[in-house]
């Protein structure tokens, strides 16, 4: 194992300790006691787990989980930062089917392997991107009557 | 015989027309590498709220069955596996491909799925009712165990690690604590308002499964799938009638072996192919074709990957703990419609439980049929570029989780869970036993609360939940999973050189 997922797993693990304590803690101090019997009962085991694996981390004796690569990271991130806007932003504040547009063709073209410089890629995409949000409103808005928050443009 | 009794309901305009519906489109969605069943199954949850219960778990059921059929498509033509049940079909399947027997191939595969999928299913048709009795008998601390059961097993066999395995199943069940406690009313771990009402099943599921294969999808950049769809040549299909009843050998292991694995909570497809393949290897005559082309290999893999369909089913229908992530997806459909599977669902909804599980049984026909037919389309659609296949599934899953209950909290839950899962795998904790926790947290806790009040009431809880055979079976059984996997994970680590673990990790992932 080199360093770089040594280093990943004990961060990982740290983490996972960190939350694994804190659920225990707050499940042996919250009140009223009896709601947290059941918490208590998987939170030590949780947190016993926790140290465990974060101890094994610790001495690289981790076997399995090869972390993320530098260039697995560098190749999602533009994806990642995309979705997450969409996600926990646009949708709201755009409207589903607005954000979802805008982010579908956004993604299509970060990782589409079809080349930027043709005129034919960008149609392609642009006739990709429409015939998708057709079928999702035929789906959600017409079939299934899913009431969505308000578009901004419509 | 109730299953009979209730066959005719199968054949309803609506009901067939979504058998044919989820038969196909699973068929398609199987062969798309990316698209697991369960995630396939997780992302039509969404479609099935304005249906009947029956209707919905027909669509899902088909869409199951068909998903893991339909993944051998793309292991033959592309030798690509649309799901990790077909990694056995690869071995032998593309190399008869590559010598031109594509055809020969694809028919073989369904043709012994579907002889495969018949036998699990009267498998599940038969022991159902019987363990359904028997589970009658369970009480608050039984049922206890078993949840812990479900977890546990789940989490010591589908995972690598057995400490992360359990792991994943601890953090599922604390996940499955969020939210208002049923019976003081306080408030639990409710960190964001998104969570208050507990974290719902469905958008969870979707989160868990569908977004790390999005993220995967993401990492591998702006490459393009240079497999090449092998072209496939006509080949009778009665031949290939004729070659698998020839191949009963490897006919009977895979689908004896895909049924025993079935009914082993935790232990999926990929297992049953593999181990199938590697039986029908040491009792073939003509063991060393196995690897180049050989039908045999085909048929016990695929035969095997599809009998584990219906068994698996048997502890989600009787006892309801789901033995696989596909049927915790599939309880998640049923809970939806408000039902709760278990020894009573056959009593109080015998219609829903049976119209169902004939539907699976004519539903591996009708992918045997269509499989035949639309192997090919299948296939082109297996060469749908990442970019658009992440997309398009993030989009589902976005409207999907919202359409739950109207609601942008449960976006917002699918999104992290998900994004959290993709880093946790990455680093050896899997899917399947959090989604078990989760599922079976609450099922744990009501009847530890409950059994603990009886308890307290008559012997004290030492005695009531350590004594008694069946809490002592079932405590055996979660201690000899651990005991098993941690043998088999020092074993693994003996035999199995890291640059090994590394690859096959690669390989999964």
């Amino acid at each position: 194992m080199t360093d770089l997922p040594r280093n990943q797993h004990i961060v990982a693990s740290g983490l996972i300790a960190v939350v694994g304590l804190s659920i225990a803690y707050i499940s042996f101090t919250q009140e009223p006691a009896d709601a947290f019997i059941f918490p208590r009962l998987i939170s030590s085991v949780f947190a016993v787990l926790a140290i465990w694996t974060f101890v094994k981390a610790i001495l690289g004796r981790t076997k399995v989980g090869n972390g993320i690569s530098g260039a697995a990271m560098r190749n999602m991130l533009p994806g990642l930062i995309v979705a997450i806007i969409y996600v926990y932003w646009a949708a709201k504040a755009l409207g589903f089917y607005t954000a979802t547009t805008i982010a579908f063709f956004i993604l299509l073209s970060l990782y589409d392997p079809a080349p930027h410089s043709e005129l034919k890629s960008w149609v392609k995409r642009l006739l990709i991107t429409a015939g998708f949000m057709a079928v999702m409103y035929g789906l959600f808005a017409q079939l299934l009557n899913v009431f969505t928050p308000r578009e901004i443009f419509f | 015989m109730e299953f009979l009794y209730y066959m005719g309901d199968v054949f309803t305009p609506i009901n067939f027309g979504l058998l044919l519906l989820g038969t196909i489109g699973g068929l398609i969605l199987g062969a798309t590498p990316g698209l697991s069943p369960t995630m396939a199954v997780a992302l039509l949850i969404p479609f099935t709220f304005q249906l009947e219960p029956q209707q919905g778990l027909i669509l899902l059921g088909a869409a199951y069955t068909s998903t893991v059929a339909g993944g051998a498509v793309s292991a033959i033509l592309l030798k690509i596996p649309g799901a990790p049940a077909n990694i056995a079909t690869t071995l032998d399947g593309h190399t008869m491909a590559m010598k031109g027997e594509g055809a020969k191939a694809l028919q073989l595969s369904f043709i012994a799925s579907a002889i495969g999928g018949v036998f699990g299913v009267l498998l599940l048709i038969f022991l159902t009712p019987v363990l359904a009795q028997w589970a009658l008998a369970f009480g608050p601390s039984h049922l206890f165990w078993l949840a812990i059961l479900g977890v546990t097993v789940i989490g010591t066999l589908d995972s690598s690690s057995v400490v992360k395995g359990l792991l994943s199943g601890c953090i599922g069940l604390w996940l499955a604590t969020i939210g208002f406690d049923d019976i003081m009313g306080a408030q639990r771990f409710i960190f964001h308002p998104a969570v208050s009402g507990g974290i719902n099943v469905i958008p969870a599921l979707i989160g868990l499964f569908a977004i790390p294969q999005v993220i995967t999808m993401f990492t591998k950049g702006r490459c393009s799938d240079d497999a090449e769809i092998i072209s496939v040549q006509k080949h009778p299909i009665r031949l290939a009638f004729v070659e698998v009843f020839k191949r009963k050998t490897a006919l009977a292991i895979g689908t004896i072996t895909g049924s025993i694995i079935g009914l082993i909570p935790g232990v999926g497809g990929q297992i049953a192919g593999l181990v199938a393949y590697d039986q029908s290897k040491k009792f073939s005559k003509e063991s060393e074709k196995f690897g180049t082309g050989h039908s045999e290999g085909v048929i016990a893999a695929e035969s095997a990957n599809n009998a584990m369909v219906g068994p698996s089913l048997v502890p989600l229908l009787t006892l309801s703990i789901p033995g696989s992530p596909t049927a915790a997806v599939l309880l998640g459909g049923l809970l939806i419609h408000g039902i709760f599977p278990g020894p009573d669902l056959f009593m109080n909804y015998p219609q829903v439980a049976w119209t169902f599980i004939d539907s699976m049984l004519i539903g591996q026909v009708l992918m045997c049929i269509f499989g035949l037919y639309i192997a090919g389309l299948a296939a082109s659609v297996a060469r749908v570029p990442h970019a658009v296949m992440a997309a398009i599934v993030l989009g589902l899953a976005v409207f999907g989780s919202y359409s739950v209950q109207n609601s942008i909290g449960d976006v917002y839950v699918m999104a992290t869970l998900g994004l959290a899962m993709y880093f946790l795998e990455r680093f050896g904790f899997s899917a399947a036993p959090l989604v078990l926790g989760l599922i079976l947290g609450p099922i744990a806790e009501a009847n530890f609360i409950q059994g603990s009040m009886i308890a307290n009431a008559t012997v004290g809880t030492g005695t009531y939940f350590f004594t008694g055979w069946l809490n002592w079976l079932l405590i055996l059984i979660v201690l000899a999973s651990i005991t098993y996997s941690v043998w088999m994970e020092i074993m693994a680590r003996r035999y199995t050189t890291k640059d090994d673990a590394v690859a096959k990790e690669e390989a999964l992932s």
